[in-house]
């Protein structure tokens, strides 16, 4: 958002500043890799002052609270911000305390998140001498970021072991709080045979309600028990503290946000994006890329006291390992689910929509460089709209 | 596809949900209870109405916010409607079911 609202806003009239309390921006999506020694630890970290933009303040400090009443932002530091205009981009973070027995000695021994740079780097030693056994892939409960990382998670856990030669000595089950691993029509149709080909067992409907570490298994409201020799969970995922002390977020610490002009319903001057918000779109990172370029658009407007723009359709793209050098892509939005097609170009792809391809696989390794050097930069990237476009899909039929 | 609860005609998925809220009435839902073997008191109604409001203003629903609701415990939710509680519950409530992005 600072690179873009760098661009646009006149540098005379608006200082931008960025409070960020980490020295570390990780490549979030190399979490997935890191555990099977396909990146590198250096590969997904970078220090975050290479990328703020040149006339942009960064404080590293830690925030205590957002005062919206005052338009001022309360460090830990005792020290007192004011802002004109507030764009909240705090994102979403495991809370694995919040579900009982999940922390203790066992975390990070037979327990692991992979969605931290320390878990996905623990969990990586763990599997580099691991001799087999129950692993259980979980989902603690939803909204959780990058939905289909655990799906991705026991994919690339089955090449992982085939390629090791203990396949047959690994038995690997998905636990989910959906009611199966896919819960879209088409996805259904198109993927189900996934989890029977790399021999996935599937446990739905899992509420979990603690983890029995000193039994090595999980148990859910219901009762149902499933155990394990090697949990990777995905805990519940919550918004930072801050937004609690700051009053301003619902039960998970998610900030109330217009799901299309991205402005947020607690104060006209308070923006949101990314994982941060509300919106019942997916937590991903190409979703705050698309929000990004209308809520450029949109900051601009309330500046000038226009009408701000509807814009945002709840586009998300994104890619989806599926192991063997092989990954998917799905493009949706916040109407349309995920269907087969090509990708950018009606006809010509070269990416396939729903559908495993080498191809697609390159592009989720492409990805990386185009992180570090377009996204974040706020650069857009060429043929790729904001919003969803419906050329080169197939849809059985339109929405209503 | 079509299925017919009380003599009334409604749009159904393959799963047996609701395609069109506006659809729904409290007959439905008692008969749709009545398949899944379950008797609807008061506090299934409020625990219902409760998912209904919460899907009108489009808040994605989960075992906590219900528990967090106010209306009933998670334990409770359990009890009214056993076995996946929110799939059910959400068919009885005429609502789709949680879903995720694919």
């Amino acid at each position: 958002m600072a690179s873009h609202l760098k661009k646009t806003l006149p540098v005379k009239e608006w200082q931008i500043t960025i409070i960020d309390q980490e020295k570390t921006h990780y490549y979030q999506p190399g979490f997935l890799f890191l555990p099977f020694d396909i990146y590198k630890s250096k590969q997904v970290k970078k220090s975050i002052k290479k990328f703020i933009p040149k006339g942009v303040n960064l404080l590293r400090e830690k925030i205590d609270r957002i005062d919206k009443d005052n338009d001022q932002i309360h460090l830990d530091n005792g020290a007192s911000i004011d802002y004109d205009i507030l764009i909240i981009a705090t994102g979403t973070k495991i809370a694995p305390q919040e579900i009982e027995g999940m922390l203790g000695d066992h975390w990070h021994q037979s327990v692991f998140d992979f969605y931290t740079f320390e878990g996905a780097r623990n969990l990586r030693n763990k599997l580099r001498k691991w001799e087999g056994g129950k692993l259980v892939v979980h989902i603690s409960e939803m909204p959780i970021k990058c939905p289909v990382a655990p799906l991705e998670f026991a994919f690339l856990a089955d090449s992982f072991f085939i390629n090791k030669g203990m396949r047959d000595k690994v038995e690997i089950t998905f636990v989910t709080p959906m009611s199966g691993a896919f819960t879209k029509p088409q996805a259904t149709k198109e993927l189900s045979y996934l989890l029977d080909q790399k021999n996935i067992a599937i446990v739905p409907d899992f509420n979990i309600e603690k983890v029995d570490a000193a039994n090595n298994k999980i148990i859910d409201y219901g009762g149902a028990e499933v155990d394990y020799d090697l949990l990777v969970t995905v805990p519940t995922n919550m918004g930072d503290e801050m937004i609690e002390r700051s009053g301003i977020g619902d039960e998970l610490n998610f900030v109330p946000t217009d799901k299309a002009t991205l402005q947020t319903k607690i104060k006209d001057n308070i923006f949101a994006i990314g994982d941060a918000t509300n919106l019942p779109a997916s937590k991903a990172g190409s979703v705050a890329h698309f929000e990004a370029e209308i809520l450029t658009e949109n900051i601009t407007r309330y500046i000038n006291g226009q009408e701000l723009k509807k814009e945002f359709d709840g586009h998300a793209n994104c890619f989806i390992e599926t192991g063997h050098g092989k990954a998917l892509l799905i493009d949706f939005n916040y109407t349309h689910e995920p269907v087969k097609g090509t990708f950018p170009f009606p006809g010509i792809g070269p990416l396939s929509l729903l559908k495993e391809s080498h191809m697609n696989h390159m592009g989720k390794l492409a990805f990386r460089w185009i992180y570090w050097n377009m996204l974040i930069k706020g650069r857009h990237i060429p043929f790729v709209s904001a919003t969803m476009t419906k050329a080169g899909k197939e849809f059985e039929k339109e929405p209503a | 596809m079509n299925k017919t609860f009380a003599d009334v005609v409604v749009d159904v998925n393959e799963e047996g949900y609701l395609t069109d809220f506006s659809q729904w009435t409290k007959e439905i839902a008692s008969e749709m209870a009545d398949e899944e073997g379950i008797e609807l008191t008061d506090e299934h109604w409020n625990v219902l109405a409760y998912l209904q409001d919460q899907y009108k203003n489009e808040t994605a629903l989960s075992i906590r916010k219900i528990g967090k609701s106010g209306i009933v415990s998670i334990k409770e939710f359990y009890t009214l409607f056993p076995n996946g509680p929110l799939k059910i519950a959400s068919k009885l409530a005429g609502i789709p079911k949680p879903k995720s992005c694919i």
